[in-house]
């Protein structure tokens, strides 16, 4: 180590400091879902867990619920299929433009969401789309792609082409190969990159809003509800939820690979 | 063969949708409402750009959207790259796993419930004048103003930042650091000849992310932002989706940042950041 003694103490306590920063924020909103109280102040004096049953059974909840799970479903499926599609070509074959398009795939979330969402807006109008379920899964799916083919080139990266040539040397046809050798050695792969797209899709709002229409789904139920400050208390209870129910798929996606998400890092 | 065919559908989607989608964008941009019938018409004109150019008020929106933006993007660089360098250098293995995930938590926890958690803490009787108060300082009472919006954008863009200048400082090998010790660089030398530079494309690269995404939002600007403190967003949202809808303006605005983010990825290139991502 050649950091000075200084160095090394100052940049511990910064990581706490950042690490801190990172993560109390979510913990303050976490204790909210139990403030008895209708008003948002500091601190919360009085406990309680009385919110959780009207929220689970808010009937405009529990649709914009559904709509969203619906969506993310949707759009995972679409983007599990477009992106390891277009992972295994640009794995296997050197050909003209082949950044190019890892570049096209990047674009729907390096660009302003309001940018993706603007564009198919006007491209719904222009062509007479009713806004629907569809166009919020079209959306969404659109920049799920590039998680689920980041996650895909970069294991197929990993893997040795001799696995599949001793494949093809013992006799097994194209099919065999990918059911019994690429799919095996992929499958943590796609099961992780379907959990990030999931959550993504789950928690996006800037595109949605634009390709929505008058539909709510979970998180436009959320932004309305704190824009204009009311329903608080259940919006605490279901950000309470939501933050529980993101850190498990993460977590998971996060142990079957190490190489998740939008931005990869290489090992 | 096969490849074509498994290209097919990825690019259709991506083509045929999206590309085509941006192309609508930009040209609906040249288009214009009809006062009357408030019909979309399909004239080619400039108009909506000129009003945009000259009037002091749209232009106040977009420095405010693009200063932000940079200030947002400086800001978690300095952040970010002490526990990046932590995270690469310093940290062993099981810290590193454990930080990496500590980063990685936040950013794929909900963005809404995170811009969320902030206005409840900024609020006037929220926790952090509370905690001011508590130590005998005055409230800062920074919700609702541009402090806020720098502060939870910087906040909330952070990881983005942390991990590939993580990834670009990881990837320098110890004895170039060496080298330049050997060779009588100082630490503050070797930090500026040596490592700063090798990590340059990591910082552009997770600045593409801190920068473009603070540049199309408009939910933290509604949320924590103050009575004027409309971002390109707000505009683009406003105007396209709202009562007095025009699409056509709305399109135009949205196209400032994509002309923006244009200029912004072709000299990230140059300094090798997708190399980086």
């Amino acid at each position: 180590m050649i950091e000075s003694r200084a160095t090394r103490i100052g940049l511990k306590v910064w990581t706490l400091l950042v690490v801190l920063f990172l993560h109390l924020p979510i913990v303050i909103i976490i204790l909210y879902a139990f403030n008895a109280q209708t008003a948002q102040g500091w601190p919360i004096t009085e406990w309680t867990t009385k919110w959780f049953s009207p929220t689970l059974h808010d009937e405009e909840m529990r649709q914009a619920l559904w709509l969203s799970l619906k969506a993310a479903v949707g759009a995972t499926v679409i983007a599990l299929v477009l992106g390891s599609l277009a992972a295994f070509a640009i794995h296997r074959f050197k050909f003209f433009g082949r950044d190019m398009i890892s570049f096209v795939f990047i674009l729907p979330i390096a660009l302003p969401g309001i940018i993706t969402g603007m564009a198919l807006n006007s491209f719904f109008v222009f062509w007479h789309v009713n806004f629907g379920i569809w166009t919020i899964i079209v959306g969404h799916a659109t920049f799920c792609v590039v998680i689920i083919f980041n996650n895909v080139i970069a294991r197929l990266r990993r893997t040795p082409t001799s696995l599949v040539e001793a494949s093809m040397d013992l006799g097994a046809d194209g099919w065999q190969t990918f059911r019994y050798v690429t799919l095996p050695t992929i499958s943590t792969a796609l099961v992780s990159g379907a959990l990030l797209a999931f959550a993504l899709s789950f928690d996006e709002v800037i595109v949605t809003t634009f390709t929505a229409g008058v539909q709510n789904t979970l998180p436009i139920w959320i932004f309305g509800n704190i824009r204009i400050g009311q329903q608080l208390p259940e919006v605490n209870v279901v950000v309470f939820l939501i933050l529980i129910g993101t850190i498990l798929p993460v977590t998971i996606a996060q142990r079957l690979t190490s190489e998740s998400g939008i931005l990869r890092t290489r090992r | 063969m096969r490849a074509f065919f498994e290209l097919l559908p990825p690019l259709a989607w991506f083509f045929l949708l999206y590309l085509a989608a941006l192309a609508v964008l930009f040209v609906s941009a040249f288009w214009s409402v009809d006062p009357f019938t408030t019909e979309v018409v399909h004239t080619w004109n400039t108009e909506n750009f000129r009003e945009i150019v000259t009037s002091p008020d749209w232009r106040r929106v977009v420095y405010r959207t693009v200063g932000i933006a940079a200030a947002v993007t400086i800001t978690d660089a300095i952040l970010a790259f002490p526990i990046a360098y932590y995270m690469a250098r310093l940290a062993s293995p099981r810290m590193r796993t454990l930080l990496f995930v500590l980063v990685l938590l936040p950013l794929w926890s909900s963005y809404l419930v995170r811009v969320y958690a902030w206005k409840v803490i900024l609020a006037q009787n929220g926790i952090l004048n509370w905690s001011l108060e508590k130590i005998g300082l005055p409230a800062a009472n920074i919700g609702y103003t541009n402090t806020a919006m720098w502060l939870v954008f910087s906040y909330i863009w952070l990881p983005f930042m942390i991990l590939p200048v993580y990834a670009s400082l990881e990837r320098i090998p110890d004895s170039y650091i060496e080298a330049s010790h050997d060779l009588g660089g100082r630490g503050f030398r070797t930090l500026r000849s040596v490592i700063l530079p090798l990590a340059l494309p990591g910082i552009v690269a997770g600045s593409i992310f801190t920068f473009s995404l603070t540049l199309g939002d408009y939910i933290t600007p509604t949320l924590v932002g103050g009575a004027s403190s409309s971002f390109i967003g707000n505009i683009v949202y406003n105007t396209g989706l709202g009562a007095a809808g025009n699409l056509p303006f709305a399109a135009a605005f949205a196209s400032i940042p994509l002309l923006v983010m244009a200029i912004y990825l072709l000299l990230a290139r140059r300094l090798g950041a997708f190399e980086a991502l």
